[in-house]
């Protein structure tokens, strides 16, 4: 702290600002719009803005370890859905009118959340497999895999909206533990989770070589492929675990769930500071990255924006932000 | 000499980096018409300097007279429209598009069509091209791509480019670097026919033969100072070394110390899938001796050696450590198997730039750092990159640094540290020393004995003659992809191995 209020004077200023753009931008916001509303700082805003991003910062986290090894995850909405439906068609309450499955028995939330990410998971080892073996560029093998699961969900759900989840299922997403919503507890132990595999494993190191440099890290013996394709599992574990939860929160849930969010998260990414470049990227910014967008979404809501111009006001921020935040990895003149 | 005039003057150049002044006071004269050398150990500012002329960095201090104006380039296309062009020791061609089009990329010939729209004058292209290309001696087609060329053909196509800009000053920046001995000649031949036409060249180089060879002039540089301009008939190498270093090198290379064991790496038959690339090349190579592999640029020695690390396929024969044969697939079987190679390509598939000192001395050693089955120990991570900073005087602020902030030299002791704690039994070094400055090389030539005495095996690849003869034990010569022999020390010169070099040409 002292050193941060030390480089507040004299010509390390702008370097300052350059280098915690992200923050100043998320204090910009916080500010700005608390003054025109003050109901935007409620305790109830607040949690709601900390529940709508914890499940996007899941999705994040799985798309940033292919970001990172200059890779892309075009299918992570798709995967979320799959989840969704997983969970949502298994979960139902036993006496619900509609039931998906008719015939079926009451099952075991924590059972179906396993099935869900192992299913969501094998889709990512496909993923990663068509990545290292076929060659196929990240971008390609993950938009066709996008197509391919939208119509999978859609032929497995017969088109139709699936509801009457089961009370212990939609606890994860309306309960408290410590007076916590869940939702934010399962987020922050992700968080810790990613944390740790990206910092203190051999795994994290390699998704940072192969970023970095993908011939020199071949060189020095780093298993390209398997890394590869454990990144990709890992990120559908993460979508899984996504929407399985996405499904319990809204109490329903269709094919449709978590279309455009691979967007998102990949934008939330960069505007963390995660470089499209390779090899850069923090949990912090990815962290931060999410909050921003959904905290710019709440707080053009609360001002009234009208719906069909937030999408101009998000698009423009996006860029606005990463504009700003690369300024800190250009070579200085 | 001295009577021709200056076409190029620096005055009293200085320039500041946080925390590094990189250009004290420095001031450099380049005369019409003549070849200027450019010499300094890596960090003396060679490229600093080179950077402000070209407008890439502005001026702390000092001025920049060009034809006796003064002028401020604010980027590189300024310099280029004055009349500076730079040829860089790393080229950068577009692979998949022509020699025209990579020749008049940016400023394509135009015409008028229906006197409106104006569109690209392929044929005129096609025409300067074909008169650019017989001013570089180069008898190729200019639709050719450019991933069909040799590096020397490359770098011609960028002698052709700054002629096509009327450049006056044309700043070479280690050309020949990658460039065969007949290579060389030839560009020789074309600074010589610049030089003819009033064009001036800085030439940038560590090579001091070629300098005292081609060079009208040398200045010096030390720590980012002028130390003096000579000219290049009054100069020796020992002279340069002593200016360069400010202190007598007293030999080049450390006495030989080591004492060559029992076979220890034995390769037989081995022959790569492509049908240009190496075939047919056996050699075993001895504990604690220092294998050279010399040959032309071309000879496949790269390719050789990337084969045997499973970095290329290999269509037939076997490869034997310690007497056993062993399969190597992929390059992490390799390093299972205590091999280690230091590419040539040190920013291709050497350092990871955006990664810190500290990951790049780690990453192919992680396992021994793993404790509870998954586990990183980042203290103990910390701790060998510190131990291999002070072993090998690596100059880096911190193991924290980005390596692509330090310097060629330094960056190649981190990748050797790099291997060194995966502690390999054979070390397979590509151009080792390759634009590295004369301090630097010593280390690492050190560094290279100390483990030959250690028992190991050093491979290296040099095309070096002189780094050839003062290191080796045995030098094997190549020559298109095949063996042509295998010279011990004491039979090994200069004649013999470019002899063996051409051998089937």
């Amino acid at each position: 702290m002292k050193k941060f209020l030390n480089n507040l004077k004299g010509p390390n200023l702008k370097n300052t600002l350059v280098d915690n753009a992200m923050y100043l931008i998320l204090l910009s916001i916080l500010v700005l719009v608390s003054i025109v509303q003050p109901l935007f700082l409620s305790t109830n805003n607040l949690t709601n803005i900390l529940m709508n991003s914890s499940i996007r910062i899941l999705i994040a986290l799985g798309v940033s370890g292919a970001l990172i090894t200059r890779g892309t995850d075009l299918s992570a909405g798709r995967i979320v859905g799959v989840g969704a439906v997983i969970g949502g068609t298994l979960l139902q309450r036993p006496d619900y009118a509609a039931k998906f499955f008719p015939g079926l028995a009451d099952m075991p939330v924590l059972g179906i959340l396993l099935l869900a990410v192992t299913i969501t998971a094998l889709i990512g080892l496909v993923n990663g497999l068509v990545i290292s073996y076929l060659h196929v560029p990240p971008f390609i093998a993950t938009l066709g895999m996008q197509s391919i699961l939208y119509g999978l969900s859609l032929i497995y759900t017969k088109s139709q909206p699936i509801g009457g989840l089961k009370d212990d299922y939609t606890y994860l997403a309306t309960g408290r533990i410590l007076n916590i919503p869940i939702l934010i507890l399962i987020a922050i132990a992700m968080i810790g989770v990613m944390w740790f595999l990206l910092n203190m494993t051999k795994f994290g190191k390699y998704i940072y070589a192969i970023g970095g440099n993908e011939s020199a890290a071949e060189v020095a013996g780093v298993n390209i492929k398997w890394t590869k394709i454990r990144v990709y599992i890992l990120a559908g574990l993460f979508y899984g675990l996504a929407g399985f939860l996405l499904a319990a929160k809204s109490g329903g849930a269709t094919a449709n769930y978590g279309i455009g969010y691979e967007l998102e998260a990949i934008a939330a990414c960069t505007i963390g500071g995660v470089s499209t470049a390779g090899g850069v990227g923090k949990i912090q910014g990815i962290v931060s990255g999410v909050l921003v967008f959904e905290m710019l979404k709440t707080s053009l809501q609360f001002l009234r924006v009208p719906s069909d111009l937030q999408y101009v006001a998000i698009g423009t921020v996006i860029v606005i932000a990463v504009a700003i935040d690369i300024r800190k990895y250009l070579a200085k003149k | 000499m001295q009577h021709l005039d200056i076409i190029l003057a620096m005055n009293h150049v200085s320039k500041s980096f946080p925390g590094v002044k990189a250009l004290d006071d420095v001031s450099f004269h380049v005369r019409r018409g003549t070849v200027h050398a450019l010499m300094g150990e890596n960090g003396a500012g060679k490229s600093t300097l080179m950077k402000c002329l070209f407008g890439i960095y502005s001026l702390d201090e000092g001025e920049i007279l060009f034809d006796g104006k003064q002028v401020h380039f604010h980027n590189p296309e300024d310099a280029l429209k004055a009349g500076i062009s730079m040829i860089h020791q790393e080229l950068q061609p577009i692979p998949y598009r022509n020699i025209a089009e990579n020749l008049w990329v940016g400023r394509y010939p135009s015409k008028k069509i229906l006197g409106l729209f104006s569109i690209v004058d392929h044929k005129q292209m096609k025409q300067r091209s074909e008169e650019l290309l017989k001013r570089v001696h180069l008898n190729l087609n200019p639709n050719t791509l450019l991933k069909e060329l040799s590096v020397s053909q490359i770098q011609s196509i960028e002698i052709a480019k700054a002629i096509s800009y009327n450049a006056k000053v044309i700043i070479m920046d280690e050309p020949t670097s990658s460039l065969t001995q007949a290579e060389v000649n030839q560009l020789f031949e074309i600074i010589n026919a610049l030089k003819n036409l009033g064009v001036s060249i800085i030439y940038i180089s560590h090579k001091m033969e070629e300098i005292l060879k081609i060079s009208d002039e040398v200045t010096i540089m030390r720590d980012g100072k002028y130390i003096g301009t000579w000219l290049a008939k009054e100069l020796t190498m020992e002279k340069i070394i002593k200016s360069m270093v400010g202190r007598e090198l007293v030999n080049l290379y450390p006495p030989k110390t080591n004492v060559p064991g029992e076979v220890s790496f034995e390769v037989k038959d081995l022959t790569s899938t492509n049908p240009k690339s190496f075939k047919n090349v056996s050699f075993s190579a001895h504990k604690g001796e220092i294998f050279g592999i010399g040959g032309l640029v071309g000879a496949q020695r790269t390719e050789l050696v990337e084969g045997i690390f499973g970095l290329r396929s290999i269509k037939s024969g076997e490869i034997y450590l310690h007497n056993k044969k062993i399969e190597i697939k992929q390059p992490h079987s390799a390093v299972k198997h205590g091999l280690a190679l230091v590419t040539e390509d040190r920013r291709g598939n050497g350092i990871f730039g955006v990664l810190s000192v500290r990951d790049n001395v780690a990453v192919a050693s992680l396992d021994d750092f793993v404790q509870f089955h998954f586990i990183l120990n980042n203290a103990k991570l910390n701790q060998l990159a510190e131990t291999n900073i002070k072993k090998l005087s690596i100059k880096t602020p911190s193991t924290k640094t980005k390596i692509q902030s330090l310097s060629g030299g330094n960056q190649q002791k981190v990748i050797i540290s790099r291997w060194l704690a995966v502690n390999p039994d054979i070390f397979i070094l590509d151009e080792p020393t390759r634009g590295i400055d004369v301090g630097a090389k010593y280390e690492i030539y050190s560094i290279m004995l100390d483990l030959a005495n250690q028992g190991k095996t050093i491979i290296m690849i040099s095309s070096e003659m002189s780094e050839l003869l003062g290191i080796s034990d045995r030098i094997m010569v190549m020559c298109e992809g095949r063996l042509s022999g295998i010279l011990d020390r004491s039979e090994a010169n200069q004649e013999k191995i470019m002899a063996l070099a051409t051998a089937y040409m």
